[in-house]
């Protein structure tokens, strides 16, 4: 197997099997460091599961996930969290009797810096200012909108300061202007050199910050590119939309 | 613990309160006065033990009361078949207790919900029964101390006195362990995992030993304290110190005051104590007393599922620092 310095993330041949439901099949990509890789397919598709395989909520039953040159397949999720992987998910499961600073110190203390408490609340603080939630801070988790505990999602993610991100729809749910802000915070993620990987259903967002694009279908990774080349592909939009108008609507984000 | 957290008025709120319960009967001399704040004691010692468990990790231990007998009948036979001295007997009792849910942590504590619940349940009926068949500790008929060894603690007076200070640093050592574990970094993963175990697990808390060590600490007081019960008592025998109804009594202490807080246990403790009291001495009710738990118990989680101190916090936001 060659060893690429620069590849964060490599999924081999993955796949995830419940009972006779083959849930992903045979997936294989790399991630290069410092990309954005966006994740699209149809409901149902296999991308959260493929997103649990990876951070290690599920063992795959096939296949093997390389994270920065380990093998961490069947590992445990707090495992992972050690060699610096984070997520967020799509439905939010904020700490609900923590406050908003309690559950993102709690990202920072068991993230893979494990840090003490004493710079958790540091840390914290810090990245809640990042996502713009700091105002909330000694707020019940519980007490939030939606759109609030998304950023509180994120917020968590990133307090663990890790080099690999797994975003799995940030953006569902957000009305336009928390969209853009949302996007903005994703770029600036980039900037600090984090590596993400994003499932989105919002389609001209994802487009527009996705440096590359794979696509899956009833598990099987049906399509790998540029958002462009992907937004052209026939096979993609037949598989995900069934009609390429519609497709041709939507990425214009009408 | 911080040095940052002493300052809080809750870590002085906790402690003074223990403090001055265990010092009243200095103060009105009276020996009945004492055996009261020794039931008292023994509730919070008790409670804030479970509330490391049930209060922080969100994990009910419906047969608790199992660590207080196996822990006190370690010691027990200690004192009585080899002659050592109480607080010796009483730090392995406490160890063994420990030990023995470490053990217990690592079979049952992957266990989630009802069935970790029912799993305790069927923890201590089992080491009851191994008791009662043990010969070392007695069989059926239990262990009985010579009264003679209370003369090396002072007679059988002050060893009543000797005792209650005992118990009175249990409940002391409960309440400083249960606020050090809350303003840790181990309290914090233990509440992640008490709101969301799966979240808990990907945001990188190792879960299962956090589990397992929360399920340790809350054992060990437990564990030394029924080694003193037992020795005050002169006696014991496995009906008495595996009784699953005190078990459910600690998770009505608990409960009522407020779990995870730590001032909650110690509320809830003494009022249920109280009540307890008043119950059992009154001719009406004295046969209801533990109906009376189990209607408390409903009429909580119905309504007031935080506690007094939890709705207390909720209702007066200005006292979130003070009462925690």
């Amino acid at each position: 197997m060659t060893q690429n310095n620069e590849t964060i993330l490599q999924v081999q041949n993955v796949s995830k099997r419940f009972g006779g439901l083959l849930a992903v099949a045979e997936v294989t990509f790399d991630l290069p460091k410092g990309q954005i890789l966006g994740l699209i397919g149809p409901n149902g598709a296999g991308k959260t599961t493929l997103f649990n395989v990876i951070n290690g909520v599920y063992a795959p039953t096939e296949g093997k996930v390389i994270f920065r040159g380990t093998d961490v397949s069947g590992w445990q999720p707090y495992d992972v969290v050690k060699l610096g992987l984070a997520r967020t998910h799509q439905i939010v499961r904020p700490l609900q009797e923590l406050t908003v600073l309690e559950n993102v110190m709690a990202g920072a203390c068991y993230g893979h810096e494990n840090r003490s408490l004493h710079d958790a609340e540091e840390i914290a603080h810090e990245v809640l200012n990042f996502v713009n939630l700091d105002s909330r801070a000694n707020q019940l988790a519980k007490s939030l909108n939606v759109g609030q505990k998304k950023r509180l999602e994120m917020a968590r993610s990133l307090a663990a300061r890790p080099h690999l991100l797994l975003l799995d729809e940030v953006l569902a749910g957000l009305n336009p202007t928390e969209i853009a802000e949302m996007v903005e915070v994703v770029l600036k993620i980039r900037e600090q050199g984090i590596t993400i990987l994003i499932i989105e259903h919002v389609m001209h967002a994802l487009m527009n910050v996705s440096d590359r694009v794979i696509v899956l279908d009833y598990g099987r990774l049906i399509a790998e590119g540029t958002p462009d080349e992907i937004a052209n592909d026939e096979k993609v939009i037949e598989a995900y939309l069934g009609d390429p108008k519609l497709a041709e609507k939507l990425m214009s984000g009408e | 613990m911080s040095f940052k957290s002493i300052k809080y008025p809750a870590f002085w709120i906790s402690v003074g309160l223990v403090a001055l319960a265990g010092i009243l009967p200095l103060i009105t001399g009276s020996n009945t006065t004492r055996e009261t704040m020794f039931l008292v004691l023994t509730a919070i010692a008790l409670a804030s033990s479970l509330n490391m468990l049930l209060g922080y990790a969100g994990y009910v231990s419906f047969g608790h009361i199992v660590f207080l007998g196996f822990g006190g009948y370690v010691g027990f036979y200690l004192i009585v078949d080899h002659n050592w001295s109480l607080w010796l007997a009483m730090l392995v009792g406490g160890l063994m207790a420990g030990l023995l849910a470490l053990l217990l942590g690592k079979a049952i504590l992957h266990l989630r919900g009802a069935y970790f619940a029912l799993a305790t349940i069927g923890v201590n009926e089992a080491i009851k029964t191994f008791v009662k068949n043990f010969d070392l500790f007695g069989g059926p008929v239990g262990l009985e101390v010579n009264f003679l060894v209370y003369k090396d603690y002072g007679g059988p007076a002050q060893m009543q006195w000797t005792t209650y200070w005992a118990i009175f640093g249990l409940a002391l050592l409960a309440v400083l362990v249960s606020y050090a574990i809350k303003f840790s970094r181990f309290g914090l993963g233990l509440m992640a995992i008490r709101e969301d175990e799966d979240a808990a697990m990907v945001l990188g808390v190792r879960t299962p030993s956090a589990k397992t060590w929360a399920y340790v600490l809350s054992a060990i007081i437990p564990g030394m304290l029924g080694v003193i019960l037992f020795f005050r008592n002169s006696s014991v025998e496995p009906e008495d110190a595996f009784r699953l109804h005190r078990s459910i009594e600690f998770i009505v202490m608990v409960m009522l005051g407020g779990q995870g807080t730590v001032l909650g246990p110690l509320v809830g403790a003494a009022t249920y104590d109280t009540l307890r009291g008043f119950l059992l001495t009154s001719p009406l009710f004295k046969d209801l007393q533990l109906a009376f738990a189990g209607l408390l118990l409903l009429l909580i989680v119905l309504f007031v599922p935080t506690g007094i101190v939890g709705w207390l916090r909720g209702r007066f936001r200005q006292l979130w620092r003070v009462l925690e």
